[in-house]
């Protein structure tokens, strides 16, 4: 840490509140992620995942609390955070019209890559995912597994310290699903944070950490076993599936 | 940092070339950036003819004379009628309107030519199809005209003197009235409003409707960079499309470029700001580009008619003169046709210059501030 004052953890959030209308999205959230950790963050649809994710990354501003991302306020240094984060939401954010090698020089270019070092980091790049073939290829017309590859590859080109996946794998062959894990676990190998929203339980329980929603309110923290235990479900699985049962009994 | 570092480094520039590759891969885009101009020139230019020449005209000569041929030709020669044929019965006169065969007849009594030797005021009738009013009332004061100087001849002739008065009027910087000098300058507005709106915010909500717009909001790009990315490159699009059209004009339809070309470059800066203003507006409201599409329309619908592109604000009703002040193309079209066919100098332009600007900067600001608020 060559900054002073950074927080160590990369993902601090005291008392995080989010409000459309009415409706509280989010609700007193306290996080702690530390580095290097592989954290999932699970629930049901509406429980507040998106919003926690899109209020980490900046895109939205948090109706109360406040938060800090690889050691800076994301409120008062936005884009401090938004240099060292990568980003990956379910709709990918290509450019269907330009080429897979174009779609990672745009995103490699704004994120502040130049000359020769942009070169080799992107061929770098596009070897390491299997990519290369498929340089001249336009975005567009690749199959569901390549564009999620190709979005990876764009949202961490530039190394980001943190990597925030909301939902990356909603679509995906479970073989294009599993390529992708090895590649975030190579990622997080070489010291990444990465904070996962998924459905997916086989890939909850690929999390080091998972962290439950439920309407907006954190509702169980800890390891796979650790939570299991706590709810007295043999698997994550059922933990899902008894924390739905319970959030649609109160619904109705 | 220095300026050009800062410039050289500066993340607008992989908007910009990532923009210019989409145009030139969307094949709409690439229709309406260099299909549109050469058909809007060709369209307008050609098809609209405010100035109405060869009305169709039948002739009910009853006289028979030197006298009332004379008539016959000098109103032929106004160039407003075209003599297509003579009949012989006033029954006849009312079968040709009617069938649409002549949309004018001329009907000379049989004493017509009496009347004029004996010193009597002689009559002659022109009747005219005036269901469309614009093109009759050009017709109209056109046969007047002729009728008048077919009496000043006779009045000369009988007394053996000049006219009394003769009005000499000298049409400046059109003499030979065509239609195509007035309205193609007015294309390079239009062309520029359609660019400006449609296609930039169709651009920017396609940005939405994807995802990448979100995407962008979380790179380290910054607003100013996003918006100037997406907004610079149509200017650029707007500034060939004005020259085109400039080239085309020139060599097709011999419009005259009389004023100093830098100076109109320079003053269509505000304009097209205030456009990309509507265009950024637009995408804020829109949430589809088909919506976007549609709205764009909606904006072309006034600017086409209340502008004074075709028809002249001074004839409007004073509340359709008042939603005209609101449009950019209004006071642009001011300054095209000062500085294109007058060949005027700043003095004479500040005036339209200034509304633009006040327009910029008011639509700039508004649509800004909403758009920023949308990506929060």
């Amino acid at each position: 840490m060559t900054d002073a004052g950074r927080h160590p953890a990369a993902v601090v959030t005291r008392g995080l509140r989010k409000v459309f209308g009415d409706r509280v999205a989010v609700e007193g959230l306290d996080l702690t992620i530390p580095r290097g950790e592989v954290f999932g963050l699970l629930g049901p649809n509406g429980s507040g995942k998106t919003t926690t994710i899109r209020m980490l990354c900046g895109l939205m501003a948090p109706t109360a609390g406040s938060a800090d991302v690889v050691g800076f306020d994301v409120a008062s240094s936005g884009e401090r955070v938004r240099e060292r984060i990568g980003y990956m939401s379910q709709r990918y954010g290509l450019y269907d019209d330009l080429t897979v090698f174009e779609n990672l020089r745009f995103y490699g270019t704004v994120y502040g890559l130049h000359g020769e070092a942009r070169s080799t980091r992107l061929e770098a790049h596009l070897r390491a995912l299997g990519l290369d073939e498929r340089r001249t290829q336009l975005a567009g017309t690749l199959s569901g597994g390549w564009k999620q590859r190709l979005a990876l590859a764009c949202a961490t080109a530039h190394e980001p310290e943190m990597l925030f996946l909301d939902e990356p794998t909603a679509g995906v062959d479970p073989a294009a699903r599993r390529a992708f894990w090895d590649s975030i676990y190579e990622l997080a190998g070489r010291g990444t944070t990465i904070l996962v929203t998924t459905h997916y339980m086989d890939e909850a329980e690929r999390c080091q950490r998972l962290a439950f929603l439920s309407r907006g309110r954190l509702i169980a923290l800890g390891t796979n076993a650790e939570i299991s235990a706590q709810f007295n479900q043999p698997r994550i699985e059922d933990v899902f599936i008894e924390l739905q049962r319970r959030d649609e009994a109160t619904h109705r | 940092m220095s300026l050009i570092r800062r410039l050289r480094f500066s993340r607008f520039w992989p908007m910009l070339w990532k923009e210019f590759i989409q145009m030139r891969r969307d094949r709409l885009t690439l229709a309406l950036i260099t299909v549109l101009p050469a058909v809007q020139l060709v369209l307008f230019g050609y098809a609209i003819q405010t100035d109405v020449r060869n009305l169709p005209t039948v002739v009910l000569d009853e006289s028979r004379t030197s006298d009332s041929r004379r008539l016959i030709s000098v109103i032929g020669n106004t160039g407003n009628f075209k003599i297509v044929g003579d009949v012989a019965t006033r029954d006849e006169v009312q079968t040709a309107v009617l069938s649409a065969r002549a949309a004018a007849a001329l009907i000379i009594p049989p004493e017509y030519a009496r009347d004029v030797r004996a010193g009597r005021t002689a009559t002659a009738q022109m009747i005219v199809d005036a269901s469309d009013p614009q093109t009759s009332a050009a017709a109209m004061s056109g046969a007047q005209l002729a009728a008048a100087a077919v009496a000043t001849q006779i009045v000369s002739a009988r007394f053996a003197a000049p006219p009394p008065l003769e009005l000499r009027v000298r049409p400046w910087f059109n003499p030979a009235q065509r239609s195509a000098v007035f309205i193609v300058p007015g294309v390079i507005g239009v062309l520029l409003t359609i660019t400006l709106t449609l296609i930039t915010s169709t651009a920017i909500v396609r940005e939405r409707e994807r995802g990448t717009l979100e995407q962008l909001v979380v790179t380290p790009i910054g607003k100013t960079s996003l918006m100037l990315g997406k907004l610079v490159p149509f200017m650029l699009v707007g500034f060939v499309q004005m020259t085109v059209v400039l080239g085309l004009g020139k060599l097709i339809f011999r419009i005259p470029i009389e004023g100093n070309l830098l100076m109109l470059y320079l003053l269509a800066i505000p304009f097209m700001i205030a456009s990309l203003g509507v265009g950024l507006l637009i995408s804020t409201v829109a949430r589809t580009q088909a919506q976007a599409m549609q709205l764009s329309f909606f904006f072309m619908l006034p600017n086409i008619l209340l502008s004074g592109y075709i028809f002249p604000r001074v004839a409007m009703p004073e509340p359709a003169q008042w939603v005209g002040l609101a449009l950019p193309l209004t006071f642009f079209l001011k300054v095209l046709r000062g500085i294109l066919l007058k060949g005027v100098g700043f003095a004479n332009v500040w005036s339209p210059t200034l509304s633009l600007l006040a327009l910029a900067t008011v639509l700039i600001a508004i649509s800004v501030r909403r758009f920023r608020k949308t990506i929060e």
